[in-house]
């Protein structure tokens, strides 16, 4: 038995977000494992956040789920006191300074926002690291443990203005053959298409190792 | 509790106590001090907002310029008040101490109706504290929300109530000032004529010759908040009299 090595590589798993024209997606591998032995392949480490805002959380499982409840908490209350559903780069700033509150003994997660504005509709996708430093670029966003196979594979393959259909082959073939080389992750994947009226759901037929 | 004097550490309990009739008379007599302030106004148009006060001293002595009645809050929020100038300053500083916070909590500026809860919040924690006395305020906001894309102007008063309003005026001569504006406004009216309304509504109270250094003025537009200069003031007077 391993002592605990990197808390971010410790349980697996990866996510990913692209834009397209006038929609979004975001993917999740499905493995939950501790070090080499996986525990589950149903563990979506994607949570939806507002009717067109999703959010990622990979990295140390304890943490996703503290950090995503945490973040629950907080949104809920901005929502309520505001009397409006979030923007997507404000949920961002939010989630970056709750983990920026924790500098000098971080969450050891990196997550990844994707969504649409609730009223201009314009495509949003955003990481982070553990501290919370933002970055919200125009095309796409990785994080996990194999972020280097999925900057290999979306540098390849993403392509400004993609429509829906377009958007979704490329992030689930990205998705797929990033994860596939690692170890870590992997074992499904579900894949999000985030569009002005609605949202489409899909489970990968991958590679169950 | 952000102003906590030493009276507040001695008592535990509020000073603002019910009477048997249900009223918070603390409150109430805050209102008087409102009423007995110098008068503000403050008037919604399609465009934008304004708010406007009188600055007359006891003495002519006093350096007018020195003292500002209307402060912005934010680069797109402006305070106006009627009542006791030291209570403002203190309201005005917490206002603009959460509409920072706002913006290093959210990332954005924070909307006029965010800010006048706030604010208000303020003033009713004041009623409810140990050691404490309400504000001798209420407060204009004028404001631009960005997500509708409107003007807003919204008055706080010291019991902590908030609402907003189409037109309004404070202080001495309120009654008087709000009958007048009822008459004067309407819904369509632009910015420019909002000025000159307002500075109308100061000028039905108004014992003396107007100036523009007895005056203070500040519009909310889209593009921010500011307080106009002398000599623009001087341009509307010159449109008046």
């Amino acid at each position: 038995h391993l002592s605990m090595a990197n808390p971010m590589s410790y349980n697996g798993g990866c996510v990913m977000a692209m834009k397209g024209r006038n929609c979004v997606a975001i993917a999740s591998d499905l493995r939950f494992g501790v070090q080499m032995q996986t525990i589950s392949m149903e563990f979506d480490k994607v949570q939806q956040m507002g009717p067109r805002l999703f959010v990622g959380f990979p990295g140390l499982a304890t943490d996703t789920q503290t950090v995503f409840q945490r973040m629950q908490f907080r949104k809920n209350l901005y929502e309520l006191r505001e009397n409006k559903s979030v923007r997507p780069q404000t949920l961002m700033n939010m989630i970056s300074n709750l983990l920026y509150e924790r500098r000098f003994g971080p969450y050891f997660v990196e997550p990844v926002v994707a969504g649409l504005d609730p009223i201009s509709l314009e495509p949003y996708v955003a990481t982070m690291d553990l501290i919370g430093c933002p970055m919200e670029p125009e095309d796409f966003v990785v994080s996990g443990t194999c972020t280097e196979q999925m900057f290999g594979m979306c540098e390849t393959l993403w392509q400004p203005d993609m429509s829906p259909d377009e958007l979704f082959e490329c992030i689930s073939q990205a998705m797929l053959n990033a994860f596939d080389r690692d170890a870590a992750s992997g074992w499904g994947c579900h894949v999000y298409l985030i569009e002005r009226d609605q949202v489409t759901v899909r489970a990968l037929k991958a590679r169950m190792d | 509790l952000p102003f906590a004097t030493a009276m507040s550490e001695r008592y535990g309990f509020s000073l603002t106590t019910f009477s048997p009739s249900g009223k918070l008379v603390q409150i109430e007599y805050a209102l008087k001090a409102v009423e007995a302030g110098a008068p503000s106004v403050g008037i919604k148009a399609t465009n934008g907002v304004v708010l406007a006060v009188e600055k007359k001293f006891s003495s002519a002595l006093i350096d007018a310029a020195s003292l500002h009645r209307i402060e912005a809050v934010t680069s797109h929020c402006g305070l106006v008040y009627s009542g006791l100038g030291p209570d403002f300053r203190v309201v005005l500083q917490d206002a603009r101490r959460s509409a920072v916070a706002y913006q290093l909590a959210y990332g954005e500026a924070i909307p006029p109706e965010q800010l006048v809860q706030r604010v208000a919040a303020l003033m009713q924690e004041f009623t409810q504290s140990g050691g404490v006395r309400p504000f001798g305020i209420s407060v204009l906001l004028a404001g631009w929300d960005r997500d509708t894309n409107r003007p807003m102007l919204f008055q706080s008063d010291p019991s902590g109530t908030y609402f907003a309003w189409k037109s309004t005026a404070l202080g001495k001569n309120h009654v008087n000032g709000k009958t007048f504006l009822e008459k004067r406004y309407n819904e369509e009216l632009e910015l420019e004529d909002a000025v000159h309304t307002a500075i109308l509504t100061l000028k039905e109270s108004f014992e003396g010759q107007m100036t523009e250094d007895n005056i203070e003025v500040g519009i909310c537009k889209q593009d921010g908040f500011k307080k106009l200069s002398p000599s623009e003031i001087k341009d509307y007077l010159a449109g008046i009299q």
